[in-house]
């Protein structure tokens, strides 16, 4: 399949793909990892007449802790995520998402910033962004701003982002003490989307009482969906077995599904009842743990 | 069009492309190394797979000018002076293919998946491959290929 022709631009600055982006407008498309929107132009679902390739700008693949925030650059792939061991060790739902998110070979490339911007319902990382109440950076003309996680979702397909600009950087808060994280994703093989997964980040009291709790669902409606229902009843509870199980009742009625290729609205709904409440046993053992 | 520089199998090339053309094709037919496959061209089998800066990526996704200035391995690369890499050896050794169009990309996953992890586990080689659909052999006999080819590299192989 041969995608509509197009003017490639690899711009050396992020300043230079900005102006192009400006210049251009709708016409113009970001490429990163380019495994979302190269299928879509061969299939010619997209027909950029400009694509701005923004992998050969220096010093936006960092992964890094500072003043309290994990700052994720737009070159960091998928793959950098799940090799990373502090990664791993110190944010475990970020790297259950990233073994999850497609295939090896598609993770060498798509980037975790990508993976918002595109913002497809079934994408894995809005709903973890989702639970660790991240903030993004999008960088345009006028410089930076910053958007929360919550309003940057603003359609299937769509987000706050402008269309000069850049999504530049994901910022993810440090975890309190006795945190822990999971992402569990029922797919139908290797590579697919999720049918409905769920992400959840909690952090507990030394006594062992849950102080914050975030939920997020995948696949689970038309946007990626914070369950704040379930949220805040994990609050100032301990995450005993009828406190997750109830906490999955209430994700499960806060998800508003509809029936797709991968299952029904019904069996995606009580895919998140079940999900959550074993994500959350899940999140509390590595929180226990000490991560 | 545009003009690309880039180096396959430690040879470099020059060519003019259009920007739409996909590696995978600049590969086969620029260049004629036709060992790369194409199998499904939508991004989800695996055949395609080269390396891109050693890692492995899907060709018929990535556009010819994004590999300008960069060092692409295919499974042309592997066979050195008429010896067969370790890897390729496995294949035969362990019956890892069967109609073969898998095995250039499961190859090419398999040898940059090596280099990082020279003893893995069959966990951590089912994973590694699980990018690489293969419709033939049930998968079995390619995780004994990888296996025969990590221990041969172990022994100083290749
Ligand atoms: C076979 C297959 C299976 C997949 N399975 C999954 C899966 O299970 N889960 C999942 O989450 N994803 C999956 N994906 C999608 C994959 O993870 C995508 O690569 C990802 O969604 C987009 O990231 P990218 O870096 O490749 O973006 P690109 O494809 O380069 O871009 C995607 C879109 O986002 C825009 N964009 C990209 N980067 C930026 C930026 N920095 N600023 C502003 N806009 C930007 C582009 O203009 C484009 O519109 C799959 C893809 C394939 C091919
Ligand atoms: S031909 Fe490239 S993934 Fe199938
Ligand atoms: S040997 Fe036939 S597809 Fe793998």
């Amino acid at each position: 399949m041969i995608p509509a022709a197009f003017e490639y631009h690899a711009p050396a600055s992020l300043a230079d793909a900005v102006k192009l982006l400006g210049q251009h407008g709708d016409e113009a498309k970001i490429l990163s990892g380019g495994q979302s929107l190269i299928p879509l132009m061969k299939l010619r679902l997209a027909t950029p007449r400009h694509v701005v390739d923004i992998n050969g700008i220096a010093g936006l693949d960092y992964l890094k802790e500072e003043d309290g925030v994990l700052r994720i650059g737009a070159l960091v792939r998928e793959a950098d995520l799940e090799d990373s061991e502090f990664i791993r060790a110190r944010y475990p739902l970020l790297h259950d998402t990233s073994r999850v998110v497609a295939d090896p070979l598609v993770r060498n490339l798509a980037t975790v910033c990508g993976n918002l911007a595109h913002a497809d319902p079934a994408n894995d990382h809005p709903a973890a962004m989702l639970a660790l109440g991240a903030e993004v950076v999008a960088t345009g003309p006028r410089g930076e701003r910053r958007i929360a996680i919550t309003s940057f979702f603003t359609g299937p397909f769509a987000t706050a982002l402008r269309g000069d600009e850049v999504l530049t950087e994901v910022r993810v808060p440090v975890p309190l003490p006795r945190s822990g994280g999971a992402y569990l994703k029922l797919e139908r093989k290797v590579g697919d989307f999720a049918t409905a997964a769920v992400a959840v980040q909690v952090a507990l009291d030394p006594a062992g009482t849950c102080v914050h709790a975030g939920v997020g669902l995948t696949n689970a409606g038309t946007v990626p969906i914070k369950a704040r229902r379930a949220e805040g009843f994990l609050r100032g509870k301990p995450l005993d077995d009828a406190t997750v199980r109830r906490a999955g009742e209430l994700a499960a009625e806060e998800a508003d599904p509809v029936d797709d290729v991968r299952g029904s609205a019904a069996y995606k709904r009580d895919l998140v009842r079940v999900l959550t409440a074993r994500a959350l046993r899940l999140a509390a053992g590595r929180a226990g743990a000490g991560r | 069009m545009m003009r690309v520089q880039l180096t396959v199998n430690g040879e470099r090339h020059e060519v003019e492309v259009e920007p739409r053309l996909l590696l995978v094709h600049l590969l086969r037919d620029v260049l004629r190394l036709t060992g790369t496959h194409i199998g499904c061209d939508t991004t989800h089998c695996g055949a395609c797979t080269v390396l891109l800066e050693d890692r492995p990526v899907k060709s018929c996704t990535v556009f010819a000018v994004q590999a300008n200035g960069k060092r692409l391995m295919t499974v042309e690369g592997l066979e050195r002076n008429g010896t067969l890499h370790p890897i390729q050896e496995g294949f035969v050794q362990e019956h890892g293919l069967q109609c073969g169009y898998c095995t250039p990309g499961m190859m090419m996953t398999s040898y940059a998946f090596l280099k990082r992890t020279p003893n893995p586990s069959e966990d951590e080689i089912r994973h590694a491959i699980s990018g690489n659909l293969c419709r033939c052999t049930g998968y079995v006999n390619i995780v004994k290929a990888v296996q025969y080819a990590a221990a041969r590299l172990q022994e100083g192989g290749a």
